[in-house]
């Protein structure tokens, strides 16, 4: 029967690792020198994100003149770009929040990098709404706050004013998260470190943590509250987001379908960037055994749900214009699929719907070359999505005297690549300073898979023989022993 | 003050959970276990009773939930009406994605401070340990008892049936 039932628990983290060696794993990457390659990738990052500091400050000198945004298409690359990047954010919280009330105890690998994943693009999508506002130094005035002017008070009603409180009150939900899952980790730091900078951080940051199982205790209890919390939460961000558009009167955005299409997007998209960090991340800081085939698997198929999911949206939205029978309706979508912004949309079915469809074989699923290719391409085909619905919901609108075409300044084809630049150095940097992987939680999933070991035979006297239902407490995890 | 208490150092966890139980059958008091990673069902086998955090979450949630609403139906009703689409001074439906984003917001802040308040923990804290290694891959059983009847060979005993890797004991202050 064992050998029957074995095949179905494959071992979460192979190499046989012990406690001790999760944490001289995941710390060596911390003693040391960067290598050759990290540095290599931290330039050209930084590069990108001098590029993107160059052209927001000649922006924000000038004016948003140097977009090429014009009367008729009034959003375009700076909200494509921020609903783009807030919408990578949601695989992390996807992945720390709902899998862990979901019990999915693969997470436990992927889940500090996805986080910082998810922190590091929602402060990329935060600079572009500020920017887009025009004038960057008033943006506070979103906030309700005693002022001046009356007090005027911001328009509760508005889809926008909801994105500013959704926005803001994702990034810190996330960071506290993170760093809620970060404090025995930090702990683990400073007491394997033997100095140095990363040592003095961590004995600050952890907080005086000893491992003490009351403090554990509590501790599952507010990281469950915080799963419970952050999980309605991200769905609420890519909803809010999605009626910035929805609760217009363009067609194209006028639907009711949005908010789901939305949050599946941002999952899909989010999933997508992971796989492409991770397997990254796995090859070059040597996470095999942590990051093995099956977690890779796993999140490929998420990638085939959510990508069916965003392939439905496309055609009933599609189906709905055509048989609304609204001219309006059917001309923005027909222009859309075959108008001048064809191509685009072209990429985005094609990246989206048409090449994910290829992860249903397992070959490709386990041919880490081939996914790290279709992760890319995902990637590449939502930032069209949203572009699509932008710009080509917009530029023919329903008087044809104010049709009008859009083309990106390098302006804002550099503010892109800046953002991208500050996403990965601050990456990279998450990468030399802190545990890519939650030490802590991964030493308590390491048995899953294994064989069991039998606990030393009690012989001590106050223990009844028979007592066989401690065991069965972590036993319980482990399938194919019937 | 100061209190003698007994150390057990393990480095498995069936072991941990089994000795705690049998400790906690034998009459000894659990002072604490230190533990690398959260062991499930230790705090069973400690006698823990559940904790309170839920309860600051949920009436920091439902506090801020109410208060918030009251702002936004007196900012967009009483303090300066302003009329936009025709809609109503009062626009609840409206008001509840705003509500809800305070609400996570405060909630989620709230349980976090009342954790570091309640665990004690602070930065840059100096962490009080028995035994080093308790973040790496040990876990530490410290027990305590009656005074009068502290008999530390008979709980090296108890301790050694389940494999403890070091025992020792130790006076220590509180």
């Amino acid at each position: 029967m064992a050998d029957l039932a074995a095949p179905l628990q494959t071992p979460l983290i192979t190499g046989d690792r012990k406690p001790g060696d999760v944490t001289r794993d995941i710390c060596h990457a911390l003693e040391g020198r960067a290598t050759p390659l990290w540095w290599a990738g931290f330039f050209v990052a930084f590069a990108c994100l001098m590029i993107g500091a160059v052209s927001l400050t000649y922006e924000i000198a000038t004016g948003i003149g140097t977009w090429g945004e014009n009367r008729t298409v009034g959003w375009a690359f700076d909200i494509t770009n921020f609903v783009f990047w807030i919408g990578i954010g949601h695989a992390g919280t996807l992945i720390s929040a709902i899998l862990f009330l979901l019990r999915q105890r693969w997470r436990t690998s992927v889940n500090r990098a996805a986080e910082a994943m998810t922190i590091f693009a929602v402060m990329c999508a935060g600079i572009f709404p500020i920017i887009h506002t025009g004038r960057p130094w008033m943006a506070y005035w979103l906030l309700p706050y005693p002022n001046t002017r009356g007090s005027i008070w911001p328009n509760f009603r508005s889809p926008l004013i909801w994105d500013c409180y959704a926005v803001s009150t994702y990034f810190t939900i996330s960071l506290v998260f993170w760093y809620l899952g970060l404090i025995p980790d930090l702990a683990t730091i400073r007491d394997y470190l033997r100095g140095g900078i990363r040592r003095g951080l961590a004995s600050v940051l952890s907080l005086g943590w000893n491992g003490s199982f009351r403090t554990w205790h509590r501790y599952e209890s507010v990281y469950l509250m915080l799963a419970g919390l952050a999980t309605p939460l991200v769905l609420s961000v890519h909803t809010i987001v999605s009626w910035d558009f929805a609760t217009s009167v363009m067609p194209g955005w006028h639907a009711t379908i949005f908010p789901p299409y939305f949050v599946a997007g941002a999952i899909f998209s989010g999933m997508a960037m992971v796989l492409t960090l991770l397997l990254v991340a796995r090859k070059t800081m040597h996470l095999e055994n942590y990051i093995t085939i099956r977690h890779v698997d796993v999140m490929c198929k998420l990638l085939i749900l959510t990508s069916g999911i965003v392939g439905i949206a496309y055609a009933t939205e599609f189906f709905t214009a055509l048989y609304s029978t609204n001219p309006f309706e059917e001309f923005v979508f027909l222009n859309r699929a075959f108008g001048p912004f064809g191509w685009a949309y072209g990429i985005m079915v094609s990246c989206n719907v048409l090449v994910p469809q290829l992860l249903w074989f397992r070959k490709v699923r386990q041919n880490l070359w081939s996914v790290f290719v279709i992760s890319v391409l995902v990637n590449l085909g939502m930032w069209f999505e949203r572009f699509v619905i932008i710009v080509s919901s917009l530029h023919r609108d329903y008087l044809p005297s104010s049709w009008a075409s859009y083309r990106p300044t390098p302006i804002e084809v550099g503010i892109l690549i800046g953002s991208f630049g500050l996403f990965f150095t601050l990456f990279l940097i998450f990468c030399r300073f802190l545990p890519v992987v939650a030490m802590a939680e991964v030493k308590g999933v390491l048995h899953i898979g294994r064989e069991k070991k039998r606990p030393r035979a009690p012989s001590g006297a106050s223990l009844e023989p028979g007592e066989g239902a401690e065991t069965s407490l972590t036993g319980a995890h482990r399938g194919g022993e019937a | 003050m100061s209190r003698r208490v007994a150390i057990g150092v393990l480095d498995d966890e069936a072991n941990l959970l089994q000795l705690t139980r049998a400790a906690r059958e034998a009459g000894l008091k659990i002072v604490d276990v230190f533990t690398p990673y959260a062991v499930h069902g230790l705090d069973e086998a400690m006698g823990l009773r559940p904790s309170r955090l839920p309860w600051i979450c949920f009436f920091a949630a439902i506090s801020t939930a109410g208060l918030k609403l009251y702002f936004e139906y007196w900012a967009t009703g009483i303090s300066w009406p302003l009329n936009i689409g025709g809609k109503p001074w009062n626009s609840l439906p409206a008001f509840v994605p705003v509500t809800f984003e305070m609400m996570v917001l405060v909630a989620g802040l709230t349980t976090m401070f009342a954790f570091l308040v309640l665990a004690r923990l602070r930065p840059g804290k100096r962490p009080k340990v028995h035994f080093p290694n308790t973040t790496d891959d040990r876990f530490v059983l410290v027990v305590q008892d009656a005074e009068s009847r502290f008999d530390a060979a008979r709980m090296r005993r108890l301790f050694e049936g389940y494999g403890v890797v070091e025992f020792r004991e130790q006076v220590e202050e509180i």
